[in-house]
C-alpha cells in the first residue's frame, strides 16, 4: 500500500469503515489473487454446465477411457462418463457442502459465543460444552457418524438430500468451536466498553443491546471464521468422500472423485489429479482471502 | 503447579467419561443391525441367541456400565499381567471383543500400534526439524526472498489436503521415477543394512506428507513467536552489551519463542494421529487408521468404540500435556 493512496483516500470527502477495508484488503496481493480465483471457480461451477452439456452420469461405454477431445476436454473415466462435467458437478456439490456447512458452524459458534461472553450466568456451562466438543475426536467421529446414519437419513429425504444434509450438518457441528470462543472473548471486551454501558443505562433491552451493538463490532472475526470455515469444510467432506464414506458414486464430489480415480493412478494420473487441484486451489484462494480480510479488518495494520 | 495439575486431572477425568458415554450413545442410536450381514437363512431365534453372544440383550445403561467396567478395569489389569507375568485375580476376565474377527480389540490396537507409531513419530520429528530453522530464518529476514517464498509454501502446505500431497508423491516417486514404493509393506523385517535401507524408502513418502502438513503450520507458528520476540527490549539489551548476534539470536530470542510452539507441539498430536487415517489409507499402512475404517465399514462396534474413545484420551492427554508445558516452561504464567 503506498502512502499516496492513503493520502488520497483521506482527503477525498467520506471515508467508511468498510471503504478502508476495502482498500487495505485491495493491497494485499495473495487476498486479491485469491478473491479474483475463488470467483472464478465458482463461476466456472455456477455456469459451466449450461455450455459444457454432457450430463455428468451418463454412461458411454464405448467412450471410455478416452483422452482429451473436443467432445470430452478432460477425457472420460473407466465408465465413459466425462470427467469436466463430472469436475463441473462436483465442484457445485463441494462448492454448496462448504458454504451451508460453514454458515450452520458460524449461526451456531455466534450463538454460543455471544450468549456465553453477554450472559454470565451461561458462561460456565457453554464453555465447558465448548471444551468438551474440543476433545472429540472429530474425524473418526465424523466417519462414524456418516457410515451410521447413512441409511436413515437417505431413506427419510432421498439419496441425495440425506447424505447432503447428513454431511454438512455433521461438519457443521462439529466446527463452530474455534469461531465461539473467539466471539465470545470479543463479547467480554465489548460488554465493559461506554456504549454498551451507555445503552445499558438508557435501559436498552439485552436483545436489542446484542442486535445493535455487539453484533456489529464481532462481524469482522465472525467473517474471517466465516473464510476459514468453508476452507476447512471442503477440506473434511473431501476428506470424508476420499475414505468412501461420503457421497455415493453416483454423486460425485471433487473428493469423491479423487477417491474414484485414484486407481488409476499410474495409467491416468490427470484422473485424480485434476478434482485434487480443484480442491487445494479453491482452499489455497480462500485462506489468502481469509488472511488479508483479517489484515484488512485489523485496525492495527490498517491504515499503516 | 501441583495443585494445578491435580486440578486439571480431575477435570480431565469426567471430561473422558462424558466422551465415552457421548461415543457409547452414538454408535447406539445407529439403526445399523450387526446381524444384518449375516445370511437371510438364520432362524429368527438363533438370530437373537447371536445378537445376546455379542452381548446386545441387555439395555443401553447396562451395556455402557460394562463396557466401562471391561475398558477401564479389566483391559488395564491384562495389561499389567502380560507387562509383569503377574496374575491377579483368577486372570478371568471379561475383554472388549471385537466383533468380527471375534479377538480382543486391545490386542488388535497392539498389532497395528507399530506402524502407526513409527510412521506418526517420524514425521513429527523430521516436521519439528524441518519448521524451526525456516520459522527462524523466515523472522529474523522478515520479507526477505525467503520469508516470502517460505510463507507461501506453508501457506499453501497448510490448505492442500494430505491425500493430495500423498497423489502426487506417488505419481512422481512411484510411478514415474519408480524411486519409491508406492504401498508400505507392514510384514518386512528389518535385518541387516539392505533391508533397513527398504524400511527407509518405504517410509519416506508417507512421512513426507504427513509431515509437509505439519511443517506449514509448525514454521507459521515458529515465525509469528519469533517476531513477537525479536522486537523486545531485552534482545536490544543484550545486543547492546555486546553479544554475538548468533547468541542473541539462537540463545536468548529461541529460547523464549519456543515457549508457545512447545506448546503447538504437544497439541498437535492428536490431530496428526487424525491425520494418519487418511495417509494410511493412501500408502494402503495398515496402522490404527486403516483398523479404524475397517471397523467402520464392517459396523464392528466394540472395535470402533475402543479406537475413538482412545483418540480422544490423545486430545484430553496431551491438552494437559500442552497447559503443563506452559506453566513450566513460561515463568510469567502462575495457575496457582
Amino acid at each position: 500500500m503506498t502512502d499516496a493512496a492513503i493520502v488520497e483516500q483521506g482527503e477525498s470527502a467520506h471515508r467508511s469503515l468498510w471503504g478502508d477495508v476495502w482498500v487495505q484488503f485491495r493491497s494485499h496481493k495473495g487476498a486479491m489473487a485469491g478473491t479474483i480465483i475463488f470467483g472464478l471457480i465458482c463461476l466456472l461451477v455456477a455456469v459451466g454446465p449450461y455450455i459444457h452439456t454432457i450430463d455428468a452420469q451418463y454412461l458411454d461405454y464405448r467412450a471410455k477411457n478416452a483422452g482429451m477431445s473436443w467432445a470430452h476436454p478432460l477425457g472420460t473415466d473407466n465408465y465413459g462418463r466425462d470427467m469436466f462435467a463430472q469436475i463441473l458437478q462436483g465442484g457445485r456439490t463441494s462448492l454448496a457442502v462448504g458454504l451451508t456447512a460453514m454458515v450452520i458452524s458460524l449461526v451456531i459458534g455466534t450463538l454460543v459465543g455471544v450468549l456465553a461472553g453477554y450472559f454470565r450466568w451461561l458462561d460456565g456451562p457453554l464453555m465447558r460444552l465448548t471444551d468438551l466438543f474440543l476433545a472429540l475426536p472429530l474425524l473418526p467421529l465424523l466417519l462414524v457418524i456418516v457410515m451410521l446414519f447413512r441409511d436413515t437419513l437417505r431413506a427419510a429425504f432421498g439419496p441425495e438430500t440425506g447424505i447432503f444434509l447428513l454431511i454438512v450438518g455433521v461438519i457443521g457441528l462439529t466446527s463452530w468451536m474455534q469461531t465461539a470462543r473467539i466471539v465470545r472473548g470479543d463479547v467480554l471486551a465489548l460488554k465493559e466498553r461506554e456504549f454498551v454501558l451507555a445503552a445499558k443505562s438508557i435501559g436498552t433491552p439485552p436483545r436489542r443491546i446484542i442486535s445493535r451493538h455487539v453484533m456489529p463490532n464481532v462481524l469482522s472475526p465472525i467473517m474471517v471464521s466465516a473464510t476459514l470455515g468453508i476452507a476447512n469444510a471442503i477440506i473434511t467432506e473431501s476428506a470424508v468422500s476420499f475414505l468412501g464414506l461420503g457421497f455415493p458414486p453416483d454423486y460425485p464430489t471433487w473428493g469423491q472423485l479423487v477417491f474414484q480415480n485414484q486407481n488409476f493412478i499410474d495409467l491416468h494420473p490427470e484422473r485424480p489429479i485434476i478434482p485434487a487441484i480443484a480442491i487445494s486451489l479453491t482452499v489455497i484462494s480462500v485462506n489468502f482471502m481469509g488472511d488479508g480480510l483479517r489484515d484488512a479488518l485489523d485496525p492495527r495494520i490498517r491504515g499503516r | 503447579m501441583l495443585n494445578y495439575t491435580i486440578r486439571r486431572l480431575m477435570f480431565a477425568i469426567p471430561t473422558l467419561f462424558v466422551i465415552s458415554f457421548i461415543i457409547f450413545a452414538i454408535l447406539d442410536l445407529s439403526p445399523g443391525d450387526p446381524t444384518g450381514n449375516l445370511p437371510l437363512t438364520i432362524p429368527p431365534d438363533v438370530r437373537e441367541k447371536i445378537r445376546e453372544s455379542l452381548g446386545l440383550g441387555q439395555p443401553f445403561p447396562i451395556r455402557y456400565l460394562k463396557w466401562c467396567q471391561q475398558f477401564f478395569v479389566n483391559e488395564p489389569l491384562n495389561l499389567i499381567e502380560n507387562w509383569t507375568g503377574w496374575t491377579i485375580g483368577d486372570g478371568e476376565r471379561l475383554r472388549v471383543t471385537s466383533w468380527s474377527t471375534r479377538s480382543p480389540v486391545v490386542d488388535l490396537i497392539a498389532e497395528r500400534m507399530p506402524q502407526t507409531l513409527w510412521v506418526v513419530g517420524m514425521s513429527y520429528v523430521v516436521a519439528i526439524l524441518i519448521a524451526i530453522p525456516i520459522g527462524v530464518i523466515s523472522a529474523y529476514r522478515q520479507y526477505s526472498l525467503f520469508d516470502q517464498i517460505g510463507t507461501f509454501v506453508s501457506m499453501v502446505g497448510f490448505s492442500v489436503p494430505t491425500f493430495f500431497t500423498g497423489l502426487i508423491l506417488i505419481v512422481v516417486f512411484s510411478v514415474n521415477l519408480g524411486w519409491l514404493p508406492s504401498v508400505y509393506d507392514t510384514t518386512h523385517k528389518v535385518t541387516d543394512w539392505s533391508s533397513f535401507w527398504v524400511q527407509v524408502r518405504q517410509m519416506a513418502m508417507p512421512t513426507m506428507v504427513l509431515a509437509l502438513a505439519t511443517t506449514a503450520q509448525l514454521s507459521r507458528f515458529m515465525r509469528a513467536s519469533m517476531l513477537d520476540n525479536l522486537n523486545q527490549d531485552y534482545v536490544r539489551t543484550a545486543r547492546a552489551k555486546g553479544l554475538r548476534e548468533r547468541s542473541v539470536v539462537l540463545i536468548h530470542v529461541l529460547r523464549n519463542s519456543m515457549i508457545p510452539v512447545v506448546t503447538v507441539i504437544a497439541l498437535g498430536v492428536p490431530a496428526i494421529f487424525g491425520g494418519a487415517i487418511i495417509t494410511e489409507q493412501i500408502f494402503k499402512v495398515n496402522g490404527l487408521g486403516a483398523l479404524l475404517i475397517i471397523g467402520i465399514q464392517g459396523a464392528d462396534i466394540p472395535l470402533v468404540q475402543t479406537l475413538t474413545f482412545l483418540f480422544a484420551v490423545l486430545i484430553v492427554f496431551f491438552n494437559l500435556i500442552a497447559d503443563l508445558l506452559y506453566g513450566i516452561l513460561d515463568p510469567r504464567i502462575r495457575y496457582d
